[in-house]
């Protein structure tokens, strides 16, 4: 459904992300892992044409999305933005009915039909309770799952998350991923960004690992997410355990990771002061 | 329901307003007044010639502004931002003040000061489009704004200290103090189609300008052509607030605490907020008035008290606003 052909782009001169390809079929669930800087969010920002692609093409349903206009795309692909304080108290029932935009005519009329489907999406998350609210006012988990819900109201075919656990509690954080394998049941695709290798354990159909605007890997998670794989992604010593019930789980190894550090001391520290993509977000 | 509140109030104001004046009007002249309009009293003079004129001005040009900020303020995210921001209350103050050093009449005053508003907006936004870094084209709007009213501020200091002292300074001065004095059936007409023309449009657009205040990347993820929809909300807003600045002068803090108010009082939601920004921006630019009329024997000008009544009022938003952005 979702193609993408050695997609590249660049901020000024610095190309960032460099030939990354694969698809994702209807009712996939891919999981973008990799480290702050290895180009996730600037490929991310590429697919939904925020930023010009340097070369390559994105197709969706074998269409290049190029040259669509922003309604149609806004029909076909939902961005969950992470968790953001607007300056005006819009209240949530008001911040939902916005993903209606490119479903409305040109004068911007909500009809019935409109506010069924932000009360549906709001239920199907079970925070109907906050609809009356204001926004603003909403804890950092609340406010990304009204987002979620702007986004399922959106009724694309592709939801986009920017990192949608980031922000959650633990108990939130399973709940929020649980709630991803559903929706890839009802046969909408989801494209997410995760700092933690487990959630792709938990919910993806799909995994890709980016390092340095590179794919470098892609496939099955538990084909894909071995040891020597992530720790090439991280650059630290871990392991990927089976916890039974064909559960895996990713862990450091602790006892080899402070001899490393202190050995590559100057190195880390390079890296600590220096997340770009911290700062565009 | 507020709405409707908003719009006695509204209504409660414009008559009062019609009421008072300088010029008393007995009970008996307003019974000849209202039986028969066409009448030649002086009574009927002083309500068709100035005093409605100047009310149905006052109404407009005070919605106009209001609308404006409100629309402007979404645009840009941030509730400080007042409809100057892109320079048109500056361009049209240069204009008219040049407009003044060249002897022209009343509507030529006005017309030179409408089209320089547009002229200092459209070089701000010229100007943006080619300074254009990053991904923030709104940050680059505010800055080319900015810097563009810095420099018709400038030009009009010049204009000034080149001025004749005896007449031409007074009346640059006093344009640019603002008032609703000068309103006649002429320009009347001129408001009576502009003003209403802008705030139409961005009543088509309320549903983006709410969409537009989340920022630009989500709402371009939601199916907003952000591009052309910014260029309709800069035109229209731009359109209003010349058409207002360049009958009535400069007058402040409008638009910029009426949409705060107007935010407190029924929320963000711009089919709300831009109906009731017409009202309560009508409403205050009617008692802002009565004042200047009323309150002492020579008239005060306007902007005077526009920033004396809004400056403080703003403040005790802030101060009663614990939290964040009503």
């Amino acid at each position: 459904m979702l193609r993408l052909d050695s997609v590249s782009c660049s901020y000024g001169a610095r190309e960032v992300v460099k030939g990354i390809s694969f698809t994702l079929e209807a009712g996939d669930v891919m999981c973008l892992l990799g480290a702050n800087g290895s180009g996730k969010t600037t490929l991310f920002r590429a697919l939904l044409r925020f930023l010009p692609l340097t070369q390559g093409e994105v197709y969706m349903d074998g269409e290049a999305i190029a040259h669509w206009s922003r309604r149609k795309l806004a029909r076909t692909i939902a961005y969950v933005p992470q968790a953001h304080t607007p300056p005006f108290a819009f209240k949530v029932r008001d911040v939902v009915l916005m993903a209606r935009t490119a479903h409305m005519n040109g004068i911007g009329a909500a009809r019935r039909h409109d506010y069924e489907i932000v009360d549906h999406a709001l239920d199907s998350l079970g925070i109907t309770g906050l609809a009356e609210k204001e926004y603003t006012q909403l804890s950092g988990g609340e406010r990304q799952m009204v987002l979620v819900a702007r986004a399922l109201a959106q009724e694309a075919k592709l939801l986009v998350m920017d990192e949608p656990a980031s922000s959650l509690d633990f108990g939130n954080e399973i709940r929020m991923l649980t709630e991803l394998k559903r929706l890839a049941g009802r046969g909408v695709s989801v494209l997410f960004t995760t700092h933690s290798p487990n959630h792709a354990f938990l919910c993806a159909s799909q995994v890709a690992v980016m390092k340095d605007g590179r794919l470098l890997a892609c496939g099955e998670p538990d084909l894909v997410l071995t040891g020597s794989c992530l720790e090439e992604a991280y650059g630290i010593p871990l392991e990927v355990i089976d916890i039974g019930n064909g559960n895996r789980t990713c862990v450091p190894l602790a006892s080899r990771l402070a001899p490393q550090l202190h050995r590559e001391g100057s190195h880390y520290l390079k890296f600590a002061g220096f997340a770009p993509e911290n700062s565009r977000t | 329901m507020k709405l409707v509140l908003l719009a006695l109030s509204l209504v409660a104001v414009t008559l009062a307003s019609i009421v008072l004046g300088r010029y008393h009007i007995s009970l008996h002249a307003w019974r000849r007044f209202l039986l028969d309009p066409g009448n030649g009293g002086v009574a009927t003079q002083v309500l068709l010639r100035v005093r409605l004129p100047r009310i149905l001005g006052g109404l407009l040009i005070g919605a106009g502004l209001s609308v404006s900020g409100a629309a402007y303020q979404g645009l840009f995210r941030n509730p400080l931002i007042s409809p100057d921001i892109l320079g048109a209350s500056a361009g049209a103050g240069i204009g008219a003040a040049i407009a003044i050093l060249l002897n022209c009449g009343a509507p030529g005053i006005q017309g030179i000061s409408f089209l320089a508003g547009l002229g200092a907006v459209g070089a701000a936004c010229f100007v943006a489009g080619r300074v254009r870094r990053g991904n923030d084209p709104v940050l680059a709007l505010v800055l080319s704004g900015v810097m563009m009213a810095s420099i018709c501020e400038a030009l009009i200091s010049l204009t000034k200290t080149v001025a004749d002292p005896e007449e031409k300074l007074p009346a640059i001065t006093f344009w640019l103090m603002g008032s609703l004095g000068s309103i006649n059936n002429t320009n009347l007409v001129w408001l009576l189609v502009l003003i209403p023309l802008g705030i139409l449009v961005l009543m088509f657009m309320r549903w983006k300008l709410n969409v537009l205040s989340m920022g630009e990347e989500e709402a371009a993820s939601l199916g907003v052509d952000t591009r052309r929809a910014r260029w309709i909300i800069v035109l229209s807003a731009t359109v209003l607030t010349t058409a207002a600045v360049s009958v009535s002068g400069m007058i402040g803090w409008v638009g910029l605490v009426i949409p705060h108010l107007a935010r407190m009082i029924v929320g963000p939601n711009y089919k709300v907020l831009l109906p009731a920004s017409i009202m309560l921006g009508g409403s205050y630019m009617l008692l802002v008035d009565d004042i200047s009329r009323s309150a002492m024997a020579n008239e005060i000008p306007l902007g005077i008290l526009t920033h004396l009544i809004g400056a403080p009022f703003f403040l005790y938003l802030l101060v009663r606003t614990k939290q964040g952005w009503a």
